[in-house]
């Protein structure tokens, strides 16, 4: 059965929008050949409208669309050329911001403040950041003996494969979408099933910015049908991935079957807020409260535990409450005050009830929060746990909701090892004013990013990525242009008769 | 058996401790291997061979070794190791050189060769110990910065046909970054690793940060793909190993890989080289060097048909006049191939290009050589595309030979597999040199020259030929992470 394109979406607000619905290939969107995929919008339980999605044959031409496009003409762009559409891209974002706002908030369910001011604005950002690169990537020469001439050519994969979670459509779409296309590639991203719209519109931004047909291809679908599709295409030179770590390991198992494409996977996390005696308490407790509980805790990076220094422990949990309460105002994403809306699904949801139970039984005390909040929507109060241990399953498998662990400790060395007991190592905090303790902590934490006395402040030039089973490679920041470049060496002998 | 091998075997029982090597001794294993002179097809000696338990002990003592003290070891003081070990195998330059030709059967002024490179890698990656560096990053109201630091244990699994020269690949980048290693060598060359490891003790490094065992791929190889202690896995094999090695990361710990695998490189000569006989020099190198057992061996030959006779000929009569023979003496140019599976395996494809309708036109039997697994170089023309000779790895000294007339045509032939390790062309102008290299998709492009691989420029493939790039500062990123520290400096919420 095939609906047309564009589908009209009535908002909570009496607004009514309209969305594309279909697979953006070749500049074109296509209905496409797989199932019809509700999406439902979390703050209401109702299902918001139908879109298409891809089978294998649709991955399949997507994936051809980018190769030809990149063998043909994409490879043949200048960079600066490159450079310009990438600019005109973050302009038109700019020009329809508020319209790319109101799809994340309504798909994903966060505050339409948010999206707008946060994740719209770091993807501008994003892409104006990574179109100054694409004229700048540069190989080395390199002197090995006199008489041979040796250097190295930076070169573009080809066609690059993104599989991206709901979180953060927009903004996980921009972090895969804008090294790639400054390094030179073509692109097929399948975006999460459960947030397909917002990346649609983005889809006709790139076409209006004037892309060529073939360059950004756009679907979603299923991750065990659609993204397995492109994890296992053989035209396809590399895998991103953003999402968690049992479906990470699919992803690397499916690249060693097919054809060992290269791979970037940026998965789950249980980082580690770490609050010493001698920290700004209340500073500390704004910092750590947003890093547990910004975007409903459903963020790869959350500060889902904290340890707290015994001898501050209750002065920072009364501190901590109390920012919990000024902050955290609930409610519908589209009232101007809201700061955290409902989680994605009721999966989720159940999810995340499920681990407060759980918290309970392991005899962990709920200081504040706990249950469900209203009785329409996935809405789930801001939930603290205290008296925990690093045993507890709260305190070492992810939740990905807005439920902290809260625990104390006596030494510092104490504190680093419970912040490196675990399998992850995305992120995690030291709140302290001591040089010494600063520069001790962040070198002894096995995460890809430290944060002193702040927490989720991301930069489009500084890294981003995990150690251990929280991923491997780097988002952001001049380091993600080598996931997006292979390297060739050319070395060029003199004759000898010379 | 003549007085130079039999002067090697004395050497090597003086020299060589079989055991395991973990935690600076040599200890027993789960069971023992034979590994056999492939001159001769005799057994050279046992080594001990490590099981599941084994592998364990070794990858525990890297742990400790590296949070013991490798971790928070000074650069000066890794350099400083790192450049006695070079002095070391400079100084026992001889016995390494013997020991890989009685394991390994290449030509020993070739293992001479080897051991002075893998000197030079040590020295190179010596000098990179206190060169490790970081960025610092402008953003607002922070002082933002990163660091590389070592990743911790390390896993490497390294193939027999250059054997000490694959385990300096790994060990050397893995120690100047700060990690411990284990490295698993080929059950088929263990030797040259285990005198190593006697030097690794010598010069001084705590025990646990260099250990080397062996065993069978599936057994031990296997096992260290999977530990969940083992944080990086750097392997050199083939691409169905290279596939379970993935595998098995995916299904354990999920830690970073880099690959090396195999190769069908295409070596191109267009009619205005500069000069012929230098272009049949390379050609005749790139393909029959090691008896052919190279990833990046140049296996297929495409001549512009202005010169193809003419240089068939002489490449032919280059290829008559190198001598096959016993490893130990002067004038050989090629020694046996590793083994008897893999002479067989040779031979059969020899067999299969026949039977596709090529022509053998130089060589394609054994030679009988003192029981050892001798070949002739052997070249095939009157090739298509499709045929599986010129499409798979044979990895030994048979290379096919094609005549092509359009530079569009044979780019495009030339990138018609599924590998990319290596290609050459040779020509005289700049703009075919540049342009044609441009096209070919594969990690290193040899301008006039083939196979020449060194410590300072990078070497690895694109497609299915690996991931990941060894050899020269490219080789850092292959051992260190990235930590990102972002300190707020003023701004209070």
């Amino acid at each position: 059965m095939v609906q047309p394109d564009l589908q009209t979406v009535r908002l909570s607000n009496g607004k009514e929008i309209t969305v594309h619905t279909h697979l953006f290939i070749n500049n074109e969107f296509v209905p496409g050949h797989g199932p019809l995929i509700e999406t439902i919008n979390p703050a209401t339980e109702e299902v918001i409208c139908s879109v298409h999605s891809a089978d294998e044959q649709d991955v399949n031409a997507a994936v051809n669309a980018a190769a030809t496009c990149f063998k043909d003409t994409w490879r043949k762009v200048a960079p600066a050329e490159k450079a310009r559409l990438i600019n005109k891209l973050a302009d038109l974002m700019e020009r329809d911001r508020d319209e790319l706002a109101i799809l994340d908030a309504l798909d994903n369910g966060k505050a339409f403040t948010v999206a707008r001011d946060v994740d719209i604005t770091d993807s501008i950002a994003c892409y104006r950041y990574f179109a100054g690169w694409a004229d700048k990537i540069h190989g080395k020469t390199i002197d090995t003996t006199f008489d041979k001439m040796c250097y190295t050519r930076h070169e573009a994969l080809g066609v690059v494969g993104a599989v991206i979670p709901w979180n953060y459509p927009t903004m996980m779409a921009a972090w895969k979408f804008a090294p790639a296309l400054a390094a030179g590639n073509c692109i097929v991203m399948k975006t999460s099933e459960i947030t397909p719209l917002p990346a649609y519109k983005f889809a006709a931004l790139v076409k209006e910015a004037g892309f060529p047909a073939g360059v950004v291809n756009i679907i979603t679908g299923y991750g065990h049908t659609t993204g397995n599709y492109l994890s296992g295409h053989p035209l396809v030179s590399k895998m991103a991935f953003t999402g968690s770590t049992a479906t990470g390991r699919k992803v690397m198992e499916s690249s060693s079957t097919s054809n060992l494409k290269k791979l970037q996977l940026e998965l789950g996390g249980k980082s580690a807020q770490i609050v010493c005696a001698d920290a700004d308490l209340d500073q500390a407790a704004e910092w750590a409260c947003g890093g547990i509980f910004n975007n409903h805790g459903q963020s790869c990076n959350a500060g889902s535990r904290i340890l707290v220094h015994e001898s501050v422990h209750d002065q920072f949990l009364e501190l901590f409450i109390k920012h919990t309460k000024a902050m955290i105002k609930i409610g519908d994403p589209f009232e101007e005050d809201t700061f955290q809306g409902p989680q994605i699904s009721k999966a989720q949801f159940d999810k995340i009830l499920n681990y407060i139970e759980i918290g309970k039984k392991e005899g962990a005390v709920v200081s504040y929060g706990g249950k469900r909040w209203g009785n329409k929507g996935y809405y789930i109060e801001p939930t603290v746990f205290t008296n925990c241990h690093n045993q507890m399953r709260i305190m070492r498998e992810e939740i990905f909701g807005p439920v902290v662990a809260i625990a104390k400790f006596k030494t510092i060395e104490e504190a680093i090892d419970i912040a490196n007991d675990s399998d992850y190592g995305l992120a995690g905090s030291v709140y302290t004013t001591n040089l010494d303790t600063a520069i001790t902590v962040t070198n002894e934490i096995k995460t890809g990013t430290m944060w002193v006395n702040c927490f989720d402040v991301f930069d489009q030039s500084t890294p981003f990525g995990g150690y251990k089973q929280s991923g491997f490679g780097k988002e952001l920041g001049k380091y993600s242009l080598q996931e997006y470049t292979q390297v060739k060496v050319v070395k060029i002998l003199r004759s000898s008769k010379i | 058996m003549n007085m130079t091998t039999s002067f090697a075997l004395f050497l090597y029982f003086y020299l060589v401790n079989t055991g395991l090597f973990i935690n600076n001794e040599f200890v027993a294993g789960n069971n023992t291997i034979e590994t056999i002179n492939p001159a001769t097809g005799k057994v050279i000696t046992s080594v001990q061979a490590a099981g599941s338990q084994q592998v364990n002990t070794a990858v525990e003592a890297a742990h400790k070794a590296f949070h013991g003290g490798w971790k928070t070891s000074t650069p000066r003081n890794r350099a400083r190791l790192m450049h006695k070990l070079a002095d070391l195998v400079e100084r026992d330059v001889n016995d390494l050189a013997h020991l890989e030709t009685l394991d390994n059967g290449k030509p020993l002024r070739n293992a001479q060769r080897d051991i002075i490179d893998v000197s030079n890698y040590i020295r190179y990656f010596a000098g990179f110990c206190d060169k490790l560096h970081g960025k610092v990053i402008d953003t607002q109201g922070k002082l933002s910065y990163t660091v590389h630091e070592p990743i911790g244990v390390c896993g490497a699994i390294i193939p027999w046909n250059f054997p000490i020269v694959m385990l300096i690949w790994k060990v050397a980048p893995a120690i100047c970054t700060g990690n411990t290693i284990v490295v698993k060598t080929s059950e088929m060359t263990p030797l040259s690793a285990l005198k190593f490891a006697a030097l690794v003790k010598e010069a001084g490094f705590a025990p646990g940060v260099i250990n080397i065992i062996t065993g069978y791929g599936h057994i031990a190889g296997d096992s260290l793909a999977r530990h969940m202690k083992c944080d990086k896995i750097a392997f050199t094999g083939s691409v169905n190993v290279g596939r379970a090695i993935m595998k098995a990361a995916a299904e354990s710990n999920l830690k970073k890989i880099t690959l090396e695998l195999g190769g069908k490189s295409p070596n191109i000569i267009f009619d205005d080289v500069e000069n012929l006989d230098e272009a049949v020099f390379w050609s005749r190198f790139g393909i029959f060097y090691n008896a052919g057992q190279m990833c990046f061996a140049g296996s297929r030959i495409y001549v512009q048909e202005g010169i193809y006779d003419e240089f068939v000929k002489k490449f032919e009569k280059l290829v008559l006049s190198g001598k096959v023979g016993c490893p130990f003496d002067k004038s050989t140019f090629q020694g046996p191939q590793i083994s008897e599976t893999h002479l067989n395996r040779i031979m059969s494809y020899i067999d299969i290009g026949k039977k596709e309708g090529a022509t053998c036109h130089l060589g394609g039997k054994r030679v009988n050589n003192n029981g050892g697994y001798f070949m002739e170089p052997t070249v095939f023309t009157d090739v298509k595309p499709d045929m599986r000779i010129m499409r798979e790895e044979i990895f030994g000294p048979v290379v096919v030979i094609c005549k092509f007339k359009d530079t569009k045509d044979v780019i495009k032939q030339a990138n018609d597999t599924i590998f990319g390790l290596a290609a050459s062309v040779f020509t005289s102008n700049i703009t075919r040199a540049v342009t044609v290299s441009n096209a070919l998709e594969a990690g290193s492009v040899w301008v006039n020259c083939t196979s020449i691989v060194t410590e300072n420029s990078p070497f690895g493939g694109y497609k299915q030929s690996g991931i990941g790039r060894e050899n020269s500062e490219y080789a850092l990123a292959n051992y260190t992470q990235i930590k990102a520290v972002k300190i707020n400096l003023n701004s209070k919420l």
